[in-house]
């Protein structure tokens, strides 16, 4: 009985070895995988930090916003249970900073209307082409789900290793790394004058300035103002606007988890107790 | 196998009912009276867990073309407002894409358990081919599903798998417009893969009911591969094979929860949460980790339409696989030159996988071509010869004997009627 659970075991192992790559989408050979970080959210019990949300939060409104939009967050989530943590009053006060298109009105005219908590983030830029106009061509990204579009490869076993720790985090690694990553390009690479080397990028030649220097923006909770925890903090928040549920998620995961093993203790003991009289 | 059913409902309401529709009576000839070889291991629970996969994928499914909008504008953003903004969305779309996964899970165990105990061998023959079609339905479902999301992998993948139809001489372009509803994949081919999406899991419940029934028919092969010859050989399905089969896919939820709590985009790649873009191919197109072996084939040969033959080819050889294997024994525990091949044979899925992972560049691909040679070898050649020159070890007389021992069949019937 033993070995064939073990037998059984070994046969979803092995199932799953198919997705050698499943999660690892290979980003560069040549750009180094980004180091893993401890991150609040990682794990069975992982929760949201709503001080370091709020953070990144202003160091994306500081910062980030300047060119990349989140069009698919509402004002209103920002309070929802597991996300910032801000009140009502606070949601219509950050909704209220942005003007939002609207319209047509009874005159058939688009206007402009201060933003509302049901709506979402307004686009930076009217469109693609707007966008690229102002980044000599480059086009700044929505950053809605940034934090799941990105990862890097992981080989073997280290692949089938995050199956069982639940390591979920590599999106998150990649963009703390890509924001401290910028350095001066090795001897023999040439940049165009709106070209940054990144060590982290894949390909290294990245459109995108580097946005975080120290002291850019100011933390009121005495958190470092240097450009490692800019990047871990709006890192974080990025992955908030990528899974807004991930701490309902968890939590419902440990109780169904809970409730089946308990169920697959009774049903272990329950067919021992039927087959005992057959075998 | 089934018999006439001796089922008698006491109410008289139902005794009614059941002289004009003997529905109840079928249930229970199928279900609980229904005579299952005693020596079943837990490899034969997958049945039932791929029937609940199914329902799983049908459920949630529906739910989520409540919320979801097939346009090239609008899918990515329906997806992230099921994500976002829809009761328990995130749970529901979790379990859709994972489940997919599972359901692969549990039919490549449920496959390989049918090839190492030989199940497809006679008399299982349409069993056996009834099951392939399954798989090819299940495999052109999933693909048609990953386009749905229209990411970048959504997009790029059905432009690569929709373009291997360019390679049939002749009619080939025309086949692949007629696919795409226009000159690209665009609007009309998402809209029409939502719609066969939506359809083709009907008909896999369909052909499951053939594949039941047949099965009901010959009846479940088993570890010993011997036919059953008494009662001593079976045992009444409700209450032993449900309790097994109840517990096996309690542990197979474990490992499905676990996925869709814990780490639900690890089946999944980065790539689609990009939305779709026509003008920007991605680094690797890559498909789902379950086409992967496939994928290797298609990639292994140097000509387009003869991979596309030879992928194709890799899924038509199983429906075969009765006429090829000739051998009179059909476990693997009493063929041992056979198990060796077959324990080779998954050996060669597996690698043939993690190539079709892997770039079409030097080393990958010459050991793809071996493994692809392999793969055929092992159906076409291997099995027909291991037929005639192999000796099997000796088969136990009867399925009670080969798990109850060659005690006195008077004790174990005593056992057995404690």
């Amino acid at each position: 009985m033993m070995n064939k659970n073990t037998l059984l075991a070994l046969g979803i192992v092995s199932a799953l070895s198919f997705g050698a790559s499943g999660a690892a989408l290979a980003a560069d050979a040549h750009a180094p995988q980004p180091p893993r970080l401890k991150w609040s959210f990682s794990g069975p019990f992982g929760h949201y930090d709503k001080q370091q949300l709020q953070r990144g939060f202003k160091v994306y409104r500081e910062v980030c916003q300047a060119c990349h939009s989140l069009k698919l967050v509402a004002f209103r989530t920002l309070g929802q249970s597991g996300a910032l943590g801000f009140s009502e009053g606070q949601i219509k006060t950050i909704a209220g900073e942005y003007q939002i298109n609207d319209g047509p009105n009874d005159r058939g005219e688009m206007f402009q209307r201060p933003g509302r908590p049901s709506d979402t983030f307004p686009l930076v830029f009217a469109n693609e082409q707007a966008a690229r106009a102002t980044h000599n061509g480059a086009l700044p990204v929505d950053l809605s789900v940034i934090a799941k579009a990105r990862t890097y490869e992981v080989g073997f076993p280290g692949f089938l290793i995050d199956i069982v720790r639940q390591y979920q985090e590599n999106g998150v690694d990649y963009l703390q790394a890509l924001l401290t990553g910028y350095e001066n390009p090795p001897a023999g690479e040439t940049l165009t004058p709106n070209q940054f080397w990144n060590k982290f990028f894949p390909g290294h030649k990245i459109s995108m300035r580097p946005p975080l220097e120290d002291k850019r923006v100011e933390y009121t909770d005495g958190s470092p103002q240097t450009v490692d925890q800019y990047a871990r903090d709006v890192t974080a928040f990025l992955m908030w606007t990528a899974e807004p549920h991930l701490e309902a998620r968890k939590r419902m995961g440990f109780q169904v988890m809970i409730f089946l093993i308990v169920f697959a203790g009774l049903g272990y003991f329950t067919k021992k107790k039927v087959w005992a009289n057959a075998h | 196998m089934s018999g006439p059913s001796n089922f008698q409902p006491k109410s008289a309401l139902l005794q009614w009912t059941e002289r004009r529709l003997p529905i109840l009576g079928l249930m229970h000839s199928s279900f609980v009276a229904y005579p299952t070889p005693r020596n079943l291991n837990y490899w034969w629970t997958f049945g039932g867990i791929l029937s609940f996969c199914l329902g799983v994928q049908i459920i949630t499914g529906i739910v989520l073309a409540m919320h979801y909008t097939p346009t090239v504008a609008g899918a990515f953003e329906s997806v992230e407002h099921i994500m976002r903004d829809v009761n328990y969305g995130w749970l529901l779309r979790n379990m859709h894409a994972s489940g997919a996964s599972m359901f692969f899970i549990a039919v490549y165990i449920h496959m390989f358990r049918g090839l190492y105990y030989g199940s497809y061998k006679e008399p299982r023959e349409i069993l056996w081919i009834l099951g392939v079609i399954i798989f090819l339905l299940m495999m052109a479902t999933a693909f048609m599903g990953y386009v749905l999301p229209w990411g970048q992998m959504s997009f790029w993948g059905a432009t690569v798998i929709t373009n291997l139809f360019s390679a049939i001489p002749g009619i080939g372009p025309k086949v692949v417009e007629f696919l795409w509803g226009g000159y690209s994949v665009d609007q009309p081919t998402l809209q029409r893969f939502f719609s066969l999406h939506y359809l083709l899991p009907f008909m896999i419940a369909g052909v499951v009911v053939l594949h039941v029934w047949a099965l009901h028919e010959v009846g479940q092969n088993n570890p010993a591969g011997i036919d059953v010859k008494s009662d001593k050989d079976t045992l009444p399905f409700t209450p032993y094979a449900t309790a097994k089969d109840s517990f096996a896919m309690v542990c197979f939820m474990i490992l499905f929860a676990w996925f869709v709590f814990y780490i639900p985009n690890y089946l999944g790649h980065a790539d689609n949460y990009i939305p779709a873009n026509p003008l920007q191919t991605p680094t690797h197109i890559v498909p789902e980790w379950y086409f992967l072996p496939f994928y290797a084939i298609l990639r292994a040969i140097p000509s387009k339409l003869g991979g596309v033959i030879a992928m194709f080819a890799s899924i038509a050889v199983l429906a075969f696989l009765p006429w090829l294997d000739r051998a009179k024994t059909r476990s693997a525990k009493y063929r041992p030159l056979f198990k060796q091949f077959f324990w080779i044979f998954v050996i060669t899925c597996i690698g043939l996988g993690w190539l079709g992972a892997k770039p079409a560049e030097g080393g990958y691909v010459i050991a793809s071509r071996i493994l692809t040679a392999w793969y055929f070898i092992h159906f076409l050649v291997v099995l027909p010869l291991l037929s005639y020159y192999e000796k099997p070890s000796q088969v136990p007389a009867s399925i009670a004997e080969s798990v109850l021992g060659k005690q006195p069949l008077a004790t174990a019937k005593a056992k057995g009627s404690r």
